[in-house]
């Protein structure tokens, strides 16, 4: 039997939050911050002892405690009379733990709910029955075609590429100085011809990474017809008018 | 009218799915809606008093025949299940996608704290959200809504049966 680890029950920081809010009998709406930061601090400790995966998250609501216990500590800028209520540095935390508490709540409900497959059950579909008759020709392969198509694969790919340790050196920016050179002197290519032209795996990633790199440049655009149609790549026009 | 009460209870016995009152008004070639209502309830009464294994229950918008909450540990022995509880973290995350939708995983992500992904994932693939379009912000986000299958697993009507959210307002003097 393993170990429980009683600190796992808690879902996220908002939920260790609002666990030291309960615990210590806090009045959620006027939140002692140094205290409850200095108890959600000692939980993280206490995660990290055990070595416990420290999601990302509860150190942010970490970074968040201190510096909502900071502000208050400094004094208030006079001159902001009309402002000083709403400005309490602990507004956004508490409108964020109630909205929190409030789906916990329905999460809880929903729960207690008469489940389906938990609590009541209907009637079993029939399983469909595999059809008999139209048996797809397609499917019926024997090992010996499998084999060879296997080896056609194989003797598509160049051997001595594959003994070749150091391939030839590929960068990025001349991939896409070629797709460039290419679409400059035809309008468009289309995107299986541009991935054809690269013969090994390594320049067919690269020929992708290119294309993928330009698109995020906004210098080509990608363009399909229609659902699983041909993707045709065209050069993006300047849409910035400067004149 | 007696013999419009067995034909109803014989087509929601036999439906697959949860039988729309629609779609019983169409079947029977009956008009009166109100009057397949009425049989609907008085069935329903009747399983709840005659003190046997199963009831009719109205969910996802249909009427439908389960067997009682009592008899659960038997029928799980029958079919040789241990269901899978959705997790506490599901469970939240379905709640938000219930009562935000439709939404994004940034937006759920913000309510929870905690990163999504995972148990957005595993209530998508037991079909109890579906995404339900692209929200029209920059980077196009994947909006998430409830599913029909949510309603029956979670024997809801409508999604109007859901309990209230609890006021999240209150802050305001």
């Amino acid at each position: 039997m393993s170990y429980e680890v009683k600190l796992d029950i808690f879902e996220g920081p908002l939920d260790l939050l609002l666990y030291l809010i309960r615990k210590n009998e806090l009045d959620i709406y006027n939140i002692p911050m140094a205290l409850v930061t200095e108890q959600y601090l000692a939980h993280l400790e206490m995660m990290k002892a055990l070595n416990l995966d420290l999601a990302g998250e509860y150190l942010v609501l970490a970074a968040t405690l201190i510096h909502i216990k900071s502000r208050l500590l400094l004094p208030v800028e006079e001159g902001q009379g009309e402002g000083e209520e709403e400005t309490d540095p602990r507004a956004e935390l508490v409108r964020q733990l109630l909205e929190y508490q409030a789906f916990k709540e329905v999460a809880l409900n929903l729960d207690k709910r008469k489940l389906l497959d938990r609590d009541v059950f209907k009637r079993i579909q029939p399983v469909e029955e595999v059809p008999e008759e139209p048996e797809d020709p397609m499917v019926e392969v024997s090992l010996f075609e499998l084999i060879e198509a296997f080896k056609k694969v194989v003797e598509r790919m160049d051997k001595e590429e594959l003994l070749e340790i150091d391939t030839e050196r590929i960068s990025l920016s001349d991939r896409i100085n070629e797709i460039l050179e290419e679409l400059s002197q035809q309008k468009s290519l289309s995107f299986t011809d541009v991935l054809k032209a690269s013969r090994t795996r390594k320049s067919i990633v690269y020929t992708l990474l290119a294309i993928l790199e330009l698109m995020k440049m906004r210098v080509i655009r990608a363009y399909q017809a229609d659902p699983f149609g041909p993707i045709r790549i065209f050069p993006a026009v300047e849409e910035s008018n400067d004149g | 009218m007696d013999d419009l009460r067995a034909v109803v209870e014989a087509l929601v016995f036999a439906s697959e799915i949860p039988l729309s009152v629609d779609r019983l008004k169409d079947v029977l070639a009956e008009p009166d809606r109100k009057a397949i209502l009425e049989i609907l309830q008085d069935i329903e009464l009747e399983y709840r008093q005659r003190s046997g294994g199963l009831c009719l229950m109205e969910v996802a918008g249909g009427y439908q025949f389960r067997t009682k909450t009592d008899y659960a540990p038997w029928i799980k022995k029958l079919r040789g299940i241990r269901p899978v509880p959705l997790s506490p973290a599901a469970m939240e995350t379905l709640s938000v996608v219930a009562y935000r939708q439709p939404v994004t995983r940034q937006e759920i992500e913000k309510i929870r704290g905690v990163d999504v992904s995972g148990s957005l994932k595993g209530i998508l693939e037991k079909k109890l959200i579906r995404i339900v379009g692209r929200k029209n912000v920059p980077g196009k986000p994947i909006m998430y809504g409830t599913t029909k299958r949510f309603l029956e697993v979670f024997d809801l009507k409508d999604l109007s049966e859901l309990p209230t959210l609890r006021e999240i307002t209150e802050m305001e003097e």
